[in-house]
């Protein structure tokens, strides 16, 4: 047991998974000598050599559409990719193929794919580097959508992604990248995708998060009966423990960063209303970013869900 | 400092087999008469094939279909070339190619009739899934390039597009990448001239498709891709230079869509008939079938047998393919994921 920050956890977890098995190829800009440009690579390029760690041209689409002839083959390419806001042009390649070849081949050709991107705002970033387009990607049937909230969550969803056989989408907040320490066991263990994690117990109200939302929202429910779920993988997410959480509470507040239309939190909240509304004492109400275009740093602390605004969600639902 | 010349480029064109089926015997594959007859079987087979899909079509037994007639010479003469280790990403318009590396004929009718189990290749068969958006498919190509380099496999990746493909910024990415690395593919652009309605003046303001290779850093090579046997050399050639470890090349087959786009497609509206009539009597078939004439090959009655044995082999195709039963609806939510989520489990469960 050893305590680190999100970015040495990840890096663990890659060196783990490069170890354990030679098809495991990290392959990006800058990731090779330069160790990415979080340093979640970091020391990989030194430990397995250029081969394995392939520095890239700036090329997004191609490094996908790349990934993805590697997966077929058999290996399991993990890419990176900058920042969330520079994925977009590789769009057409996961939603075109990556999540598609499966069912295109008939099982003949998997896509055991992992896309490693910097998401999310809140370190005062410029134009395009904090990105919480999630939902884009939840919406495409093939592909798998994961958020780690802590180091040691984010270790062991990461090595579970990596061998997980289907596409999987990683989304590294980057406020939590050194924002949070934690003891991370050092032995082969995993956090399992699909599954979503009670992180508090409590009987008046459920509370959904993810990412660095997760961490805000632990800061705002102090002395508040509150059931704290920590989704992590956003697409299939784990319905059940959702909704059996809701059925308990009868109340429910989703917290997101990304803005209201069409995010998670409208799906959370269809799936609950359409499952367990006869449970609900109070409407569901969403604490999310306004739909407005992301600010840059001046105004980014206005834009973002605040402790303020996830507590008088709370507070509202509990006044029915 | 006067000016100095940095880098040159010189665009070569290779034609082996002349209009009237002379070859040139400096450049003429070595290829025996058992194969020469293969590939001239297999030409006329894949045209038999492309014929028989498009009646289909008319007559509502398949859905919209891409015809790749005229093209028969780049796709069979390609395909040829490789060998059951290498790697194919054929486009949508890539029949002669799945013809040409033996994929059972029934499933290709069963595709193009809407049937998802028809592009389930057989495991000894490296071809990919058919790609319909333009272009994306060179990528994979080159990620399987450089698994294969990895891994230190003798083979080779093959990415077929067009020249409308060679617009799309998938074809820089990935031809680019193939430099960099100097990765074991090959890229088979089959210029047929028009991408639907827009000429090929319309991709590209360069002279030819080739050249582009030398920004990548790797060699060009235009072909007359109505010459059966100057896309088997051009691309056998570069195949063996990739699996040498001599990086990719890229060919350019100077060839014409005869066909309209697809079913859903009237040429007429954007192209002459002139041009069309030139083309026609550039046919590839009719090509390989003078040169064969002139080396006692081909004669009437081996013309009748081929075209009796290629009918009954499409009969039968597609005898078998219009005789599996529907697939199992649920059938659709096996290859989503490789199993089953909480959602599609219910999903399933209320089916």
């Amino acid at each position: 047991m050893a305590t680190m920050n999100t970015v040495q956890a990840l890096n663990l977890a890659l060196q783990e998974e490069m170890e354990r098995d030679k098809d495991v190829i990290v392959l990006g800009e800058d990731v090779g000598k330069d160790g990415g440009v979080f340093r979640v690579t970091e020391g990989l390029y030194d430990r397995f050599g250029a081969e394995r760690v392939v520095d890239t041209p700036l090329a997004e689409t191609g490094i996908v559409g790349a990934a993805i002839g590697m997966a077929a083959y058999g290996l399991k390419p993990v890419v990176e990719i900058q920042f969330m806001g520079f994925i977009y042009s590789a769009i057409d390649q996961i939603f075109s193929h990556a999540a598609r070849i499966r069912a295109r081949s008939r099982g003949k050709y998997g896509c055991s794919l992992v896309i490693r991107a910097p998401y999310g705002g809140g370190v005062k970033a410029l134009e395009h580097h904090s990105e919480s387009t999630e939902a884009l990607f939840c919406h495409m049937p093939g592909v798998k959508v994961v958020v780690p909230s802590s180091p040691r969550i984010a270790k062991g969803l990461l090595i579970s992604a990596i061998r997980d056989p289907d596409p999987v989408l990683f989304l590294e907040p980057t406020r939590l990248y050194r924002l949070v320490k934690e003891d991370v066991p050092e032995i082969d263990y995993t956090v399992p995708l699909g599954k979503a994690r009670i992180v508090q117990e409590g009987k008046d109200v459920t509370v959904i998060a993810w990412g660095s939302m997760l961490q805000r929202t632990m800061k705002s429910i102090e002395g508040m009966n509150v059931e704290l779920i920590d989704l992590m993988t956003l697409s299939p997410f784990d319905e059940e423990t959702v909704l059996q959480s809701v059925k308990k509470t009868g109340r429910v507040v989703i917290v997101h960063e990304a803005p209201s239309m069409c995010g998670l939190g409208a799906e959370l909240s269809a799936t609950i209303a359409e499952h367990a509304m006869l449970h609900l004492k109070a409407p569901i109400l969403r604490v999310t970013a306004y739909d407005v275009v992301l600010p840059l740093p001046k105004l980014e602390d206005y834009y973002l869900p605040n402790t303020a605004r996830i507590r008088k969600a709370i507070e509202t639902v509990m006044q029915y | 400092m006067p000016e100095r010349i940095v880098e040159t480029v010189q665009v070569k064109h290779l034609r082996i087999l002349d209009k009237k089926g002379n070859a040139d015997p400096a450049l003429a594959p070595p290829l025996s008469d058992e194969e020469l007859k293969r590939m001239y079987e297999i030409l006329v087979l894949s045209r038999t094939f492309d014929q028989r899909a498009l009646n289909l079509q008319r007559e509502g037994r398949l859905g919209t279909y891409p015809s790749f007639l005229g093209q028969e010479a780049s796709q069979v003469g390609s395909a040829f070339a490789a060998e059951k280790s290498d790697w194919l990403f054929p486009t949508f318009r890539e029949s002669g190619v799945y013809v040409a590396m033996g994929c059972p004929l029934h499933l290709l009718f069963q595709y193009w009739g809407g049937d998802e189990r028809g592009m389930r290749m057989p495991d000894n068969l490296n071809v990919f899934p058919l790609s319909i958006p333009v272009g994306t498919q060179i990528t994979h190509a080159v990620g399987v390039a450089m698994a294969i380099k990895y891994r230190k496999d003798r083979a080779a990746a093959l990415a077929y597009f067009g020249d409308g493909g060679s617009s799309r910024g998938d074809f820089h990415e990935g031809l680019n990448m193939a430099g960099v690395f100097k990765l074991p593919v090959v890229f088979l652009c089959q210029n047929n001239q028009w991408a639907i309605s827009m000429p090929r003046d319309r991709q590209t303001a360069a002279q030819t498709i080739a050249q582009k290779a030398w920004a990548y850093g790797f060699e060009g090579i235009q072909v007359d891709g109505n010459d059966v046997f100057a896309v088997y050399k051009a691309t056998r050639d570069a195949l063996m230079k990739a699996k040498g470890g001599g990086g990719p090349t890229l060919i350019e087959c100077f060839t014409y869509r005869v066909a309209d786009h697809t079913t859903s497609d009237d040429a007429s509206r954007y192209r002459t008939k002139e041009e069309l009539e030139i083309w026609k009597a550039r046919d590839p078939i009719l090509r390989l079938r003078m040169f064969m004439e002139k080396k006692s090959l081909w004669s009437d009655a081996y013309q009748k047998d081929v075209e009796t044995r290629s009918k009954a082999v499409v009969d039968e195709a597609q005898k078998k393919a219009e005789a599996i039963a529907l697939p199992d609806p649920r059938d659709m939510f096996t290859y989503t994921y490789n199993g089953l989520s909480q959602r599609q489990s219910r999903q399933l469960k209320d089916f």
